[in-house]
């Protein structure tokens, strides 16, 4: 499989504080990459060095083997920052134009239209930016994200401002992108989001990667939880195929057993282990 | 990609509902030089000696008109460049147009060039206005017009900049103080070294010199001055130049290398630092 976004070693200090302290990441082709991490971990620097707008301090970052400032890489990337804003005077369809223009798109009408239908603002396409409430702009911002399909998509945090039915749809967005071979690094504070819909997760902690791995690697097995006479006891490290033994031993002790459920550990837990509670 | 976001910038004065203050205020500064003008023509029909008070008035009026198109001029450039790299990234407006395949260079080029054709064509159109005024009201023409209009123009192209190198560097609101700082500096700098002039003060002349070489919209403004009336002689020459709107100073050959040299620095050192801007 191709390496679309190759990040090695990379560093950006700003002063004595590290915001990267040696991130190395790669993310394939057609994979939908989740980045998390509390507020200040550095999640955003490392994507604004990945389409070019912060330089490294050392280090490097690899789009489809080329630099972020380099013509190819632009032309391989769209971006969705995670504070944007569009000019206000400007209608939903001129920003989708003036991007096409910019990126070189030769999509036209049918693209603009067809975009504003994906992220569901095709009723709004004359609507002016400034009449536009915040989860529209975002939708926009998806749109604009998508001019002249781009190889990989960088989103930051891209659901930050939508209504759970919109998240829905950028869901299903995405994992559409993903089937039709587009490389997504997705920035998110939701976790269930991004269990949902990553491949593989990485957690960033004080500029560093903690753990990376895809979803189910990082919850690891399932346990379970058995209802006995004397309450419940758990059991997280235990596979299915320890469960009869278990529950033999149990027995042969004297307990009646009431019920045996599985359980199973969500990427919120993973999460909060390897941040250590830590809040941005 | 340069022309796109130039054209992006002409629309942007077009459409932005602020933008409306840029009408009224010519408005307002054309109906007063208008009255103005009249009422001077009306009251100033001798001096009591052999001068033709048409002449001198007519000089001065425009002279004085000329100050107030550049300053108009300096303020629509400087708001019009004052937040494109900074003051843009710190809103988000910048981030998603500069990852796009046209490169910082180009999308600095356009905004100067968009905002340097908008203030250009404003500045023109302006003046213009105000030497067709001062015909209809006093019966006045200054033998030269191109010259100092594109003088003006000058001075304006190089006020936006100005801006736009600051704005690399500044905040909005920091680089919108520094930038009409400047102007103002400038202006009160080539007065100084008018007054200079007439009164033969050597130190007042170097300031002047200084200043309009450190700050050459302010060496292109004197220019325009200069041209306005430098094919006056006589008493009336004598006079125009003696006073703030008429004496100026003529451009050199010397000076057109250095405005050259200037703005190609400007210019590099424009690009050069924005390429090192993290945003």
């Amino acid at each position: 499989m191709a390496t679309v976004f190759q990040a090695t070693e990379i560093v950006k200090a700003y002063g004595d504080h590290h915001a990267l302290d040696g991130v190395s990441i790669e993310v394939q082709r057609g994979e939908l990459f989740g980045l998390l991490g509390p507020n200040g971990a550095g999640k955003t620097t490392l994507v604004k060095i990945g389409c070019g707008l912060v330089r490294p301090t050392s280090g490097q970052i690899l789009i489809r083997g080329h630099g972020p400032r380099s013509i190819h890489a632009r032309r391989a990337i769209g971006y969705l920052a995670e504070l944007f804003r569009f000019p206000g005077w400007l209608r939903a369809d001129e920003v989708l134009g003036l991007h096409q223009q910019l990126a070189g798109s030769n999509g036209g009408a049918a693209e603009r239209a067809e975009l504003l239908d994906l992220v569901g603002l095709d009723y709004a396409s004359t609507r002016r930016v400034e009449k536009m409430s915040k989860g529209m702009q975002q939708r926009l911002g998806i749109a604009q994200a998508l001019i002249g399909t781009p190889d990989l998509l960088l989103l930051d945090e891209p659901t930050s401002a939508l209504d759970p039915a919109a998240r829905h749809t950028i869901r299903r967005l995405l994992e559409g992108l993903r089937d039709r071979g587009v490389t997504v690094l997705l920035n998110s504070h939701l976790l269930s989001e991004v269990e949902l819909v990553c491949d593989r997760v990485a957690i960033l902690l004080d500029g560093r990667v903690v753990t990376e791995g895809t979803p189910d690697e990082l919850i690891g097995g399932s346990g379970v939880e058995i209802v006995t006479d004397e309450g419940t006891t758990s059991y997280p490290e235990a596979r299915p195929a320890d469960v009869p033994g278990i529950v033999a031993s149990l027995v042969a002790d004297g307990r009646s057993i009431y019920e045996v459920r599985p359980t199973k550990r969500t990427l919120e837990q993973v999460y909060l282990e390897a941040v250590g509670g830590r809040m941005g | 990609m340069t022309f796109v976001v130039a054209r992006h910038v002409v629309l942007e004065c077009v459409r932005r509902r602020v933008f409306l203050v840029v009408p009224i205020a010519t408005v307002l500064f054309l109906g007063l030089y208008w009255f103005g003008t009249d009422r001077v023509f009306d009251q100033t029909t001798s001096f009591g000696v052999s001068v033709d008070p048409t002449v001198v008035t007519g000089a001065t009026m425009l002279g004085l008109s000329m100050f107030g198109t550049f300053f108009l001029g300096a303020i629509l450039a400087t708001f019009l460049t004052f937040t494109v790299v900074r003051g843009d990234a710190e809103q988000g407006l910048l981030q998603p147009l500069i990852v796009r395949p046209l490169g910082r260079s180009a999308f600095v080029a356009g905004r100067f060039v968009g905002a340097a054709a908008v203030g250009v064509g404003y500045s023109l159109a302006l003046f213009l206005t105000c030497v067709a005024i001062t015909g209809a009201t006093g019966g006045w023409w200054p033998d030269r017009i191109a010259e100092p209009a594109l003088q003006l123009a000058g001075a304006v192209v190089f006020v936006t900049a100005a801006s736009l190198f600051g704005s690399v560097f500044l905040a909005t609101v920091a680089n919108g103080i520094a930038v009409l700082m400047l102007v103002g500096a400038g202006l009160v700098a080539g007065f100084l070294g008018q007054i200079g002039d007439a009164l033969g003060s050597d130190t007042l002349v170097s300031v002047g010199r200084v200043a309009s070489a450190l700050l050459p919209f302010e060496a292109l403004y004197q220019a325009a001055l200069r041209s306005l009336t430098a094919d006056l002689s006589g008493p009336e020459g004598f006079i125009v130049r003696l006073g703030p709107f008429g004496g100026g100073a003529d451009a050199s050959a010397g000076l057109y290398f250095w405005l050259a040299a200037y703005f190609i620095l400007l210019a590099a050192g424009t690009v050069a630092a924005f390429a090192r801007r993290d945003v």
